[in-house]
């Protein structure tokens, strides 16, 4: 076996929307920095888990736009973890959330699937760009992070390093991602009293539809328009991811991953953190409801998703049955190397 | 009109907005950029960030690491204890040029406030300011301190894209732009310094909470200093104000 631990995986299409991602950029949006990271943080730490990578570090954000990954030179273990996704090993299906090797002149095909909109491709190794303000995060609008500030187009070769030895193929199960179609919950304000009672009585009955014209920065709602009661205009102030924020038109729609930091419109409710994957999961035309909950609920909520994150993935034969000897968990490195020792490096 | 005493307003359950006041006001700025001195100074244990706005701090914070009940309770207890408000201590002076070509809206916005377009530079020239909040886009800084006769409303289209370190004007406020964004704002000089490059270290310098001023430059010395930026130097000169016996 090779102890070559450096490698290229090439791009050879990628459709709009395809960027590199890590957790995102903090401690700049004093700067009006925009954050930026995974659209759907529960997909990204998966793929990441399941190569045995550090849970916030650079992966490819998949849009619906789908991509295509080949590599030269070296095998390289990949993961894919997301939305029900279309993914192919030269022609051959994988389960949506799978770990793989990619073999030299083999083709990685992952175009959009029967549900969702974003998937992730971690690698087992990293990235090796230089980071913009301590972040691989890409901000298209910003031209900040990843390769050159953009998304990925076919011809790019993203160098990789420390490669690990790949797992694979092999299934991944990570029951968090487990699709729902319950309504997203929200917690009210900070200004909802800018609002009517009508309005927020309509707000949490409408059914909504994901406008097309979404994208990472912002989520916008087809439905009813909301009414204002004290003006549509604030002194601008923070906005925290899932931030759903009412203009004059009286759209809601709602703050993702490429929000700016601070902005000028009303905001009557924010879409709580564990629902935030969720909703970026939803696909254009698609209805979403929105549910009120308490800030007990909410973090009840946060802390539930965060402990089945903390028990990792698990990974088993594609197709079989789950086998205790091979339900492993992936954050325990160990446990994966033991039981695929021939895939130990030199 | 700033509040008796803070409001505490959630924003999800991992950010607490702290507002002071509900205008764009000196005395409500100074609250905010008080406590966000204050909690940067002894860090809380579960804070991850905070962003100065206008009227009121963002505090974003992992309620897994402190709850909600705890960070309110420790910041009412800063409030009551009197966090210190202090004037600036360091003051920026931005080259600014408000010749032709770069003071592009100065007819435009003169002629809304009825003034020349000389008058408008001469008294943008004039003011004194302070860093209130960025946001925008990276390296946006927005200024209070615009002299009131400068008060003009923001347009009712956007302009076509700035030109990089515009300086602008709108809705009563001053404005410093990095990169070309379309704005509604009039711009009223061009500046050849940087408030962000990434390249650079720091990447930023101007931090909310610093006064300012604009030293009108002509279009050579705009053009020498604009080289020595895109060197990496700050070419703004630094004052400071704190003059502590």
């Amino acid at each position: 076996m090779s102890t070559q631990t450096s490698g290229r995986l090439l791009v050879r299409a990628a459709g709009p929307g395809v960027t590199i991602q890590d957790a995102g950029r903090c401690g700049s949006l004093r700067f009006g920095v925009t954050p930026a990271g995974p659209m759907d943080e529960r997909a990204f730490i998966a793929a990441n888990q399941a190569v045995g990578a550090p849970r916030g570090a650079a992966a490819i954000e998949v849009s619906l736009g789908g991509v295509e990954l080949v590599t030269s030179g070296e095998t390289i273990g990949l993961a894919i973890a997301g939305g029900d996704f279309d993914i192919r090993l030269d022609g051959a299906r994988l389960p949506c959330a799978c770990a793989l090797p990619l073999e030299p002149g083999a083709s990685l095909t992952i175009r959009a699937g029967r549900s969702g909109s974003w998937c992730y491709v971690a690698v087992a190794g990293r990235i090796d760009l230089p980071p913009a303000l301590g972040s691989l995060a890409t901000h298209t609008r910003s031209g900040m992070g990843g390769l050159e500030g953009r998304g990925l187009r076919a011809g790019d070769a993203l160098p990789l390093a420390g490669l690990a030895p790949p797992r694979g193929p092999l299934a991944i199960d990570a029951p968090w991602l487990a699709a729902s179609g319950a309504p997203i919950r929200v917690l009210l304000g900070p200004q909802a009293d800018y609002f009517t009672h009508e309005a927020i009585d309509e707000f949490l009955s409408a059914r909504w539809r994901l406008s097309p014209r979404s994208d990472r920065m912002a989520y916008r709602l087809e439905g009813p328009r909301l009414s204002h009661a004290k003006g549509h205009d604030i002194v601008s102030d923070g906005v925290a991811l899932g931030a759903i924020q009412v203009p004059g038109d009286g759209a809601p729609l709602v703050l993702m991953a490429d929000r700016q930091p601070t902005g000028g419109y009303p905001k009557i409710a924010n879409v709580i953190g564990a629902d935030i994957g969720r909703l970026a999961q939803t696909r254009p035309g698609e209805e979403i409801s929105f549910v009120a909950v308490s800030i007990e609920e909410a973090v009840a909520a946060r802390r539930a998703l965060a402990e089945a994150i903390a028990a990792g993935v698990r990974l088993r034969p594609q197709g079989g049955e789950l086998s205790t000897e091979l339900l492993l968990s992936a954050n325990l490195i160990g446990g994966v190397a033991d039981a695929y020792g021939s895939l130990e490096p030199e | 009109m700033r509040y008796p005493a803070p409001r505490c307003l959630d924003a999800g359950e991992a950010a607490l907005v702290v507002e002071f006041g509900d205008s764009v006001d000196p005395a409500i700025n100074a609250g905010v950029l008080a406590l966000d001195a204050a909690l940067r100074a002894a860090p809380l244990v579960g804070i991850v960030e905070t962003v100065p706005t206008y009227r009121s701090l963002m505090i974003h914070y992992d309620p897994l690491a402190l709850g909600r009940a705890a960070l309110v309770a420790h910041i009412e207890a800063m409030e009551t204890r009197g966090v210190a408000e202090r004037p600036p201590r360091v003051r920026w002076i931005i080259p600014c040029c408000y010749d032709p070509p770069h003071g592009e809206d100065l007819a435009a916005a003169g002629e809304s406030l009825s003034l020349s377009p000389e008058r408008v530079a001469a008294l943008h020239a004039g003011g004194d300011y302070r860093a209130y909040m960025y946001g925008f886009a990276p390296g946006w800084c927005y200024l209070g301190g615009l002299p009131p006769a400068l008060a003009v409303p923001r347009r009712a289209a956007p302009r076509a894209p700035t030109p990089k370190g515009a300086v602008l004007i709108g809705g009563g406020l001053s404005l410093i732009g990095a990169d070309p964004m379309p704005t509604g704002w009039y711009v009223v000089g061009r500046t050849p310094e940087r408030l962000i490059a990434l390249e650079r270290d720091p990447p930023f310098f101007v931090n909310v909470g610093d006064a300012l001023r604009f030293e009108p430059v002509d279009d050579a010395r705009f053009r020498a200093l604009a080289e020595r930026s895109a060197g990496g130097e700050i070419v703004a000169r630094r004052e400071m104000l704190d003059a502590r016996p």
